[in-house]
């Protein structure tokens, strides 16, 4: 069953940018677009796991600030022809406010 | 409702590179737009036709060189007819016509027929053993031939027949290449390098006769000789014709469309019949015809640019360079090399090494280029003679190619063709030559950027770049596309980085959004490229205007911190001139143990930097450096770094100024600016140049008489000194040509293109011009620098650290404790 969370408003992210959501089992990116949907992913590039959450938003993809992989925030996917993926994690707006579904495995460490 | 939309028809005539490029290309942009059907007369799917001759020679399979599989059409839905030839274009109708009477309607028509190889019309010339050179066919029957007899005669002595010559040489075969003029490859080489030639393939064993002139093809039921103008003859089993290749154009012109020496098409690869596109071999374009594969796929982008109906590309012609594709034979020419009474020549021959230059000025910029023996600096000449750089200043060392210029990259490699699998060619990311070979052939890369997004390499600093440019050369046997001369700012637009500054002034653009819209750019939000691009070139043209925008910053700059590997942050805080105090010293060493800072280092900038520094430590850690009067290094910045000086006068025995005191003065008046790229000063006080400063952006050499004012060098991926730009007497003029000279630069540097990139680009004169000659636009420049000073020099630090700005940028959004 999946557990919502409330991690706060969706204010506090910046459009286009990104916060983290500390947890036992490691940082959560929690992401903004430009049309206000949100996606949350490990905090953690596949290729040298750099933060992503410091990454360059754009459409619905990151750049990981390391070495500019880009990675879906959809699927968690790095676009080809990189290789790689992380794993991602329900999020949704309500009225404003933003919840997140931690996946088992972030969540149970 | 319908639920599916009617597609326009897309019939492209031609299942050859060029055709199939521009569908790929198409597809890229508009994937949805047109149904797409492929007319190929030939048995196979598309192959990579200049691939032939290592083929021939043995080197590679026919299935190496294919370049799209069945599979690749069939998933992009596109229909491919191959063995089927269209007979007539019916124009009224808007029909092709089949070979078998089949008619298929079009909207959008491309034509994409190549050329066919000229054959002389001598006697003889279609008895059985007679064969052209340009298709898989002609291939098969040449590798049979040469199974089954020993004595070949190639007619044409450039490109194509001596690398048909050196195939069947390799397989066994007496080859004879007959040409008529005493020069091999005339309209690519020289006497000298077309002798040059001759000698080292005399020496693998081909015969040459020339000047010679056929005159017929003897033989009854197969070829057995060929005779000549002089009446000599000539024993041979398979006679290979390789004079050249002629447009195919005949469809074209029975359909009524304008053609002369090829289908005329206009800058956006329409023919006369607007729904009507042609691109490759075909077309003639302003007068010219292309024979190569670098034009083409340039021409591809821009047709299936207006099929995509972007329709702001244009096609302007294109250089080409030639590479020979035979092994071991280096030989490179490009552009204009026919002597002219205004052109200049710079010849190096060396002839026990085998090696010769030649170099062709005019008006300082490189127009031609043949090299024989030693080709390793081909594409940097290539480069500056497409870019149309200003040479002068490089010009006495220019033969000697890029590492004598200190621009050969980190190692100064020699020949790439000479280097082992395992020889790392891009340090960054840790890719052999092999890795990059490999990737090149399986996955049937083309372009520098192919090789970039599939290996890696070249990808980071870009000091590899030519390297990687060499291997592409060599792996593909010459010939490869190289990049466009007028080079995009990134993937999401066609428009170069002048482009984007020049609109954004001229249409009064303001923000990043703005900039897109108006420039039609191809992706939603940009990507991590173009952004910060954006940003920096909105900032120095509306300085007080524009509001920053942090989500297009890199990190470091908006966190002003620089990312480490391991997500942590290093902290450097400014240290004017170099020189600090024991109380700032203390302070940092206070700040080092409160945090537990794990490193301490100093910087080759002169400064210290504290290592480790956990992201949401930074506001406290610049608060403690803020008390003790220290504000930012911006070590991160695209913008001023340090200004590194020697103790000068005040101290040194040698000193002729005080050289600590200008640095000081420089680095107090220009912190906080943002430019280009970064920028590193220094400040010596004498000749013997302590402060290092002809390996900088800026150095000033201070002399007895005054200042030297020296720009444009680097000391990390290239090593170069730096160009002497002039002399003043007093600092504050000093001071005015420096600040002059960088708010120049900020005007027109590309983003992250450093001082002496832009240098190279612009050329020193033109610089010198505007600096220094021309003393109101010198103050005007000082002006302008000043302005925008007023709004960037507010250290960042403490604007964060007491003043709340971005305090979400430093918290995390929420802590979840385990449920």
């Amino acid at each position: 069953m999946t557990q919502w969370i409330e991690i706060g408003a969706l204010d506090e992210i910046p459009r286009l940018g990104s916060r983290v959501v500390r947890t036992p089992g490691g940082n959560i990116a929690v992401f903004r677009t430009e049309s206000d949907e949100v996606f949350a992913l490990d905090d953690r590039c596949p290729h040298k796991g750099g933060p992503l959450s410091q990454g360059i938003v754009h459409n619905k993809r990151v750049t990981c600030p390391l070495h500019n992989f880009v990675i879906e925030l959809a699927s968690g996917q790095a676009v080809a022809p990189d290789e790689g993926c992380t794993h991602t994690h329900p999020a949704k707006v309500e009225n404003g406010t933003v919840w997140l579904a931690l996946r088992q495995a972030a969540a149970v460490s | 409702m319908l639920d599916k939309v009617i597609k326009q028809k897309l019939v492209v005539i031609g299942n050859g590179m060029a055709g199939i490029r521009t569908v790929e290309a198409l597809l890229e942009r508009a994937p949805d737009l047109y149904d797409i059907t492929v007319f190929g007369s030939e048995p196979y799917g598309n192959y990579n036709r200049i691939l032939l001759s290592p083929v021939l020679a043995g080197e590679k399979t026919v299935d190496d060189i294919m370049l799209n599989t069945v599979e690749w059409y069939e998933d992009n839905n596109i229909t491919l007819r191959k063995g089927e030839t269209i007979t007539m274009i019916d124009r009224r109708t808007c029909e092709v016509v089949t070979e078998a009477g089949d008619r298929v309607p079009y909207d959008r028509l491309l034509i994409a027929t190549g050329s066919n190889p000229i054959m002389l019309p001598l006697p003889g010339k279609d008895l059985p053993g007679v064969i052209g050179f340009r298709d898989i066919h002609d291939v098969d029957r040449m590798i049979k031939a040469s199974t089954d007899y020993r004595n070949a005669v190639v007619i044409g002595g450039g490109l194509l027949g001596l690398e048909a010559a050196n195939g069947l040489m390799k397989r066994g075969m007496n080859v004879t290449v007959v040409h008529l003029l005493d020069t091999l490859m005339e309209r690519q080489l020289d006497p000298v390098a077309g002798g040059l030639l001759r000698k080292s393939l005399e020496e693998r064993g081909m015969v040459f006769k020339m000047p010679a002139q056929t005159q017929a093809i003897l033989g009854e039921d197969r070829v057995t000789g060929v005779r000549f103008g002089d009446g000599t003859e000539l024993a041979a089993d398979l006679v290979v014709m390789a004079v050249g290749i002629r447009p195919n154009f005949e469809l074209a012109k029975k359909a009524g469309l304008h053609c002369e020496r090829g289908i005329v098409v206009s800058d956006t690869m329409q023919t006369y019949d607007g729904r009507i596109y042609a691109v490759g071999e075909c077309v003639q374009h302003r007068r010219q015809v292309y024979g190569l594969v670098a034009p083409l796929f340039e021409q591809a982008k821009v047709c299936a640019n207006h099929l995509a109906m972007k329709g702001f590309a244009t096609y302007d012609g294109s250089v080409t360079s030639t590479k020979l594709k035979v092994t071991g034979i280096d030989l490179f020419s490009a552009g204009d090399f026919a002597p002219g009474p205004d052109k200049e020549e710079i010849v190096l021959q060396d002839a026990n090494r085998g090696v010769y230059k030649r170099i062709i000025l005019k008006d300082k910029k490189i127009v031609g280029a043949v090299l024989y023996g030693d080709t390793i600096d081909g594409p940097w000449y290539f480069q500056h003679l497409r870019d149309g750089t200003d040479v002068s200043h490089m010009r006495e060392r220019l033969v000697f190619g890029a590492a004598n210029l200190g621009d050969g990259g980190v190692s100064g490699q020699n020949s790439v063709a000479a280097m082992s699998d395992e020889t790392e060619i891009c340090g960054c990311n840790g890719v052999c030559k092999g890795a990059i070979v490999k990737a090149i052939s399986e996955k049937k890369l083309f372009t520098l950027d192919d090789v970039r997004a599939h290996t890696k390499a070249s990808s980071s600093c870009g000091s590899c770049t030519g390297l990687v440019e060499q291997v592409l050369a060599f792996t593909l046997g010459g010939d490869y596309s190289a990049a466009p001369k007028v080079k995009p700012l990134c993937k999401c637009t066609d428009h170069s980085h002048d482009d984007v500054r020049r609109v954004i002034v001229e249409q009064q653009l303001k923000t990043i959004p703005a900039v897109m819209r108006f420039m039609e750019w191809k992706t939603l939000n940009g990507c991590h490229s173009c952004r910060p691009a954006l940003n920096y070139y909105l900032l120095a043209t509306w300085p007080g205007e524009y509001r920053d925008d942090q989500q297009s910053r890199f990190i470091n700059e908006r966190v002003h911190a620089n990312i480490q590997k391991d997500g942590t942050y290093s902290v450097v805080p400014r240290m004017w001139g170099g020189v600090t105090t024991p109380r700032e010293l203390r302070a940092i060493a206070d700040v080092a143990e409160k945090f537990n800072i794990p490193t301490v280092k100093v910087t080759g900038g002169q400064r210290v930097d504290l290592l480790g520094v956990k992201k949401e430590d930074l506001p406290a850690v610049w608060a403690d450096l803020n008390d003790a009067g220290m504000v930012s290094g911006h070590a991160y910045a695209k913008g001023l770094r340090t200004v590194k000086t020697c103790v000068g006068s005040e101290w040194c025995r040698f000193g002729t100024q005080d050289s600590t005191g200008l640095g000081i003065k420089l680095e107090k008046f220009m912190w906080g600016s943002w430019t280009p790229a970064k920028v590193k000063l220094a400040v010596s006080g004498c000749p013997r140049n302590c402060a290092e400063a002809t390996c900088k952006d800026v150095g000033v050499v201070c002399v007895d008489s005054g200042y030297e004012i020296h720009f444009a060098g680097a000391a990390g991926l290239h090593i170069k000194g730096t160009e002497f730009l002039t002399k003043v007497e007093s600092e504050d003029e000093a001071l005015e040509v420096i600040v002059a000279l960088t708010q120049l630069y900020r005007e027109e540097g590309w983003y992250l293109e450093r001082m002496y990139k832009w240098c190279d680009r612009v050329g020193l004169e033109q610089i010198r011009k505007r600096v220094v000659d021309d003393v109101k636009n010198r103050k005007a420049l000082f002006e302008r620098f000043a302005y925008s000073q007023q709004f960037s020099q507010s250290d960042p630090w403490a604007e964060r650290a007491s003043r709340g700005v971005d305090r979400n940028e430093f918290a995390p959004l929420a802590e979840l404790e385990l449920a």
